[in-house]
């Protein structure tokens, strides 16, 4: 499993705070807290309050290339930060996110490729989100045939099925898992998956318990990445051991150091 | 049609391993070998560059080898009984390029020879060769953990390969190896679970990952060749696809394996040699990095069979 932290988001208030006040400290401990717990790689968004989202990306990105040459995930609806946050970066990439929007799509894609960028393509579109399997399928190959036209590899675009918070879409959750196994089909080489793991739990009293069940739950539908909260360590514990059980690591007593030293 | 090729390309690779120091790197060697290195599995030639080939140790003992088939008797004549002269006639007459010492005196089956005799020994056969030196213990713990930190310390700085550590007995050889700049061997009985906790715990205690060399444990041909085989076939594609705790080289025993079958020790003249070499080159498929072999013939057709292999 592919896991991105989630931390460095100024949605969080000591992160907005950070940003603010241009506190790189702060930024570079959750980076390097993060990849200590067994990240691969590190989401990175400026948050709603940013009133400067095109610099205070590039501030964001080069205060954690400092500390660490892992993966950047560049978080924003907004293009133009993106972009920004592509120009500064030097570590690998991965552009976080596209909609099946063809506007969106016509801007993103082509960036991706300029930079050699990963992109996550996230199955929602202008009307809105879809509401079962089938609708995300539709978008999902939407995405698909838009990097293939545009010669963007496959095997470096992420589809992401939109993940609901269980307690407004309980029904939805089967569909969920269901496309996660559909869209490993969809294209030979396969596009990869992803989700944003923490919504399943929005607003529930148990986040944790259901945050981890989903994302083994999920590792069994053939999922290859999410953006979760590395810190929480019993949470990657079972992903790491969902991995293990799925043969994707080689047993040994201490696999779960093992997989945190990689 | 013409035949495409499918290529992998793969995340991962193996580490590199040097052995033996020279001057200029404040040891006394005439020279060191690198193994490891490899980006795909072995012999894909097209996939992926392969830096370092396969290399072969003389295996000499610290005692006369009395117990060895007459066939591998006859090919080094007098000087088994003299270990510093059978070091000699390895490193001069044969063009070894390393040597492995296996301390089987110091065992108590064996003559219980005393640690203090075994360093001279020691001291004496880094004097009579500058090749790089792989220093086997006896294979009795208790005695080994009194005879390796010993080796270890007289050889300090000269980047030996010392082995072997076992997952019971890994640490006093793990902490005498890093104090002393030299390399590790790991040992684990046909076990890649095991292999791997052993890399993991020789780690843990401040060695690096790259100073380790994996002793998977072998059988010859006929004698569990294939397990071997497909142990190593799956730490590789684990290695290959990122998992640096399985990525270290390959050592295989091969001379020592291959002279315990008995096909090996009939009196049918070269059946041996054949033996020997046909485990050897197996192995090279199966991703052998280093090979410790014993009968020169062997040996020379198994450095012929890498030659042809790695022409490119």
């Amino acid at each position: 499993m592919f896991v991105i932290g989630e931390l460095i988001n100024g949605m969080y208030s000591y992160i907005g705070k950070a940003i603010t006040q241009k506190d790189k400290s702060v930024i570079q401990k959750y980076a390097i807290d993060q990849i200590k717990a067994g990240a691969d790689a590190l989401d990175v968004n400026c948050g709603p309050l940013s009133k400067q989202p095109v610099s205070d990306i590039q501030w964001l990105i080069e205060a954690i290339q400092e500390v660490t040459d892992k993966t950047i995930c560049i978080d924003s609806s907004n293009p133009e930060v993106i972009a920004s946050g592509l120009k500064v970066a030097r570590n690998k990439t991965i552009i976080n996110s596209t909609t099946a929007d063809k506007a969106k799509m016509d801007k993103l894609i082509p960036l991706a490729k300029q930079y050699h960028a990963k992109l996550i393509g996230l199955t929602i579109s202008a009307s809105g989100i879809p509401q079962n399997k089938d609708q995300r399928m539709e978008l999902a190959v939407q995405i698909v045939s838009a990097c293939s036209e545009a010669e963007f590899p496959l095997e470096d675009l992420f589809l992401d099925p939109i993940v609901m918070p269980i307690n407004v879409a309980q029904a939805q959750q089967r569909e969920i898992l269901e496309s996660i196994r559909e869209f490993k089909i969809i294209s030979d080489p396969s596009p990869k998956t992803i989700i944003g793991l923490s919504n399943v739990s929005q607003g529930t009293f148990v986040r944790p318990l259901i945050n981890r069940t989903f994302l083994v739950m999920a590792a069994a539908f053939g999922l290859d990445a999410a953006i979760l909260d590395p810190l929480d360590t019993e949470l990657l514990d079972a992903g790491i051991t969902a991995d293990l059980i799925l043969n994707k690591q080689i047993f040994c007593d201490k696999y779960l150091d093992a997989y945190r030293k990689k | 049609m013409a035949l495409q090729l499918m290529m992998d390309k793969w995340s991962g690779s193996i580490s590199v391993v040097t052995i033996g120091s020279t001057k200029d790197n404040g040891g006394t060697r005439i020279k060191s070998i690198d193994i490891g290195g490899e980006e795909t599995l072995p012999c894909l030639f097209q996939e992926a560059n392969f830096k370092y080939r396969p290399r072969i140790a003389f295996e000499i003992l610290d005692i006369p080898a009395v117990e060895w088939p007459d066939e591998l008797r006859k090919a080094y004549g007098k000087a088994l009984d003299n270990p510093l002269k059978w070091a000699d006639k390895c490193a001069n007459e044969f063009k070894a390029e390393c040597l492995c010492v296996r301390l089987q005196g110091a065992h108590p089956d064996s003559g219980n020879r005393p640690v203090k005799d075994e360093v001279d020994f020691i001291k004496e056969l880094l004097k009579t060769t500058g090749l790089p030196l792989i220093i086997l213990g006896c294979s009795d713990d208790a005695k080994d953990n009194l005879l390796l930190p010993a080796c270890s310390e007289a050889t300090k700085g000269e980047r030996c390969l010392i082995g072997s550590a076992l997952q019971d007995n890994y640490k006093t050889l793990t902490a005498c190896v890093l104090a002393d700049g030299h390399n590790i061997i790991a040992e684990s009985p046909i076990d890649i679970n095991i292999a791997k906790q052993l890399n993991i715990l020789i780690s843990d205690m401040g060695l690096p990952l790259e100073r380790i060399v994996i002793n998977p444990t072998i059988g010859s041909l006929g004698y569990g060749l294939e397990y071997a085989y497909s142990i190593m076939e799956r730490a590789r594609l684990a290695a290959l696809a990122g998992d640096k705790t399985v990525a270290s080289p390959f050592i295989c025993f091969v001379g020592a394996e291959s002279w315990k079958a008995k096909e090996a020790k009939v009196s049918l003249a070269n059946q041996g040699i054949i033996w020997e070499a046909l485990t050897a080159t197996a192995l090279i498929q199966a991703g052998a990095d280093l090979l410790v072999m014993r009968h020169p013939k062997a040996i020379e057709k198994t450095n012929k069979y890498i030659d042809n292999l790695f022409r490119r």
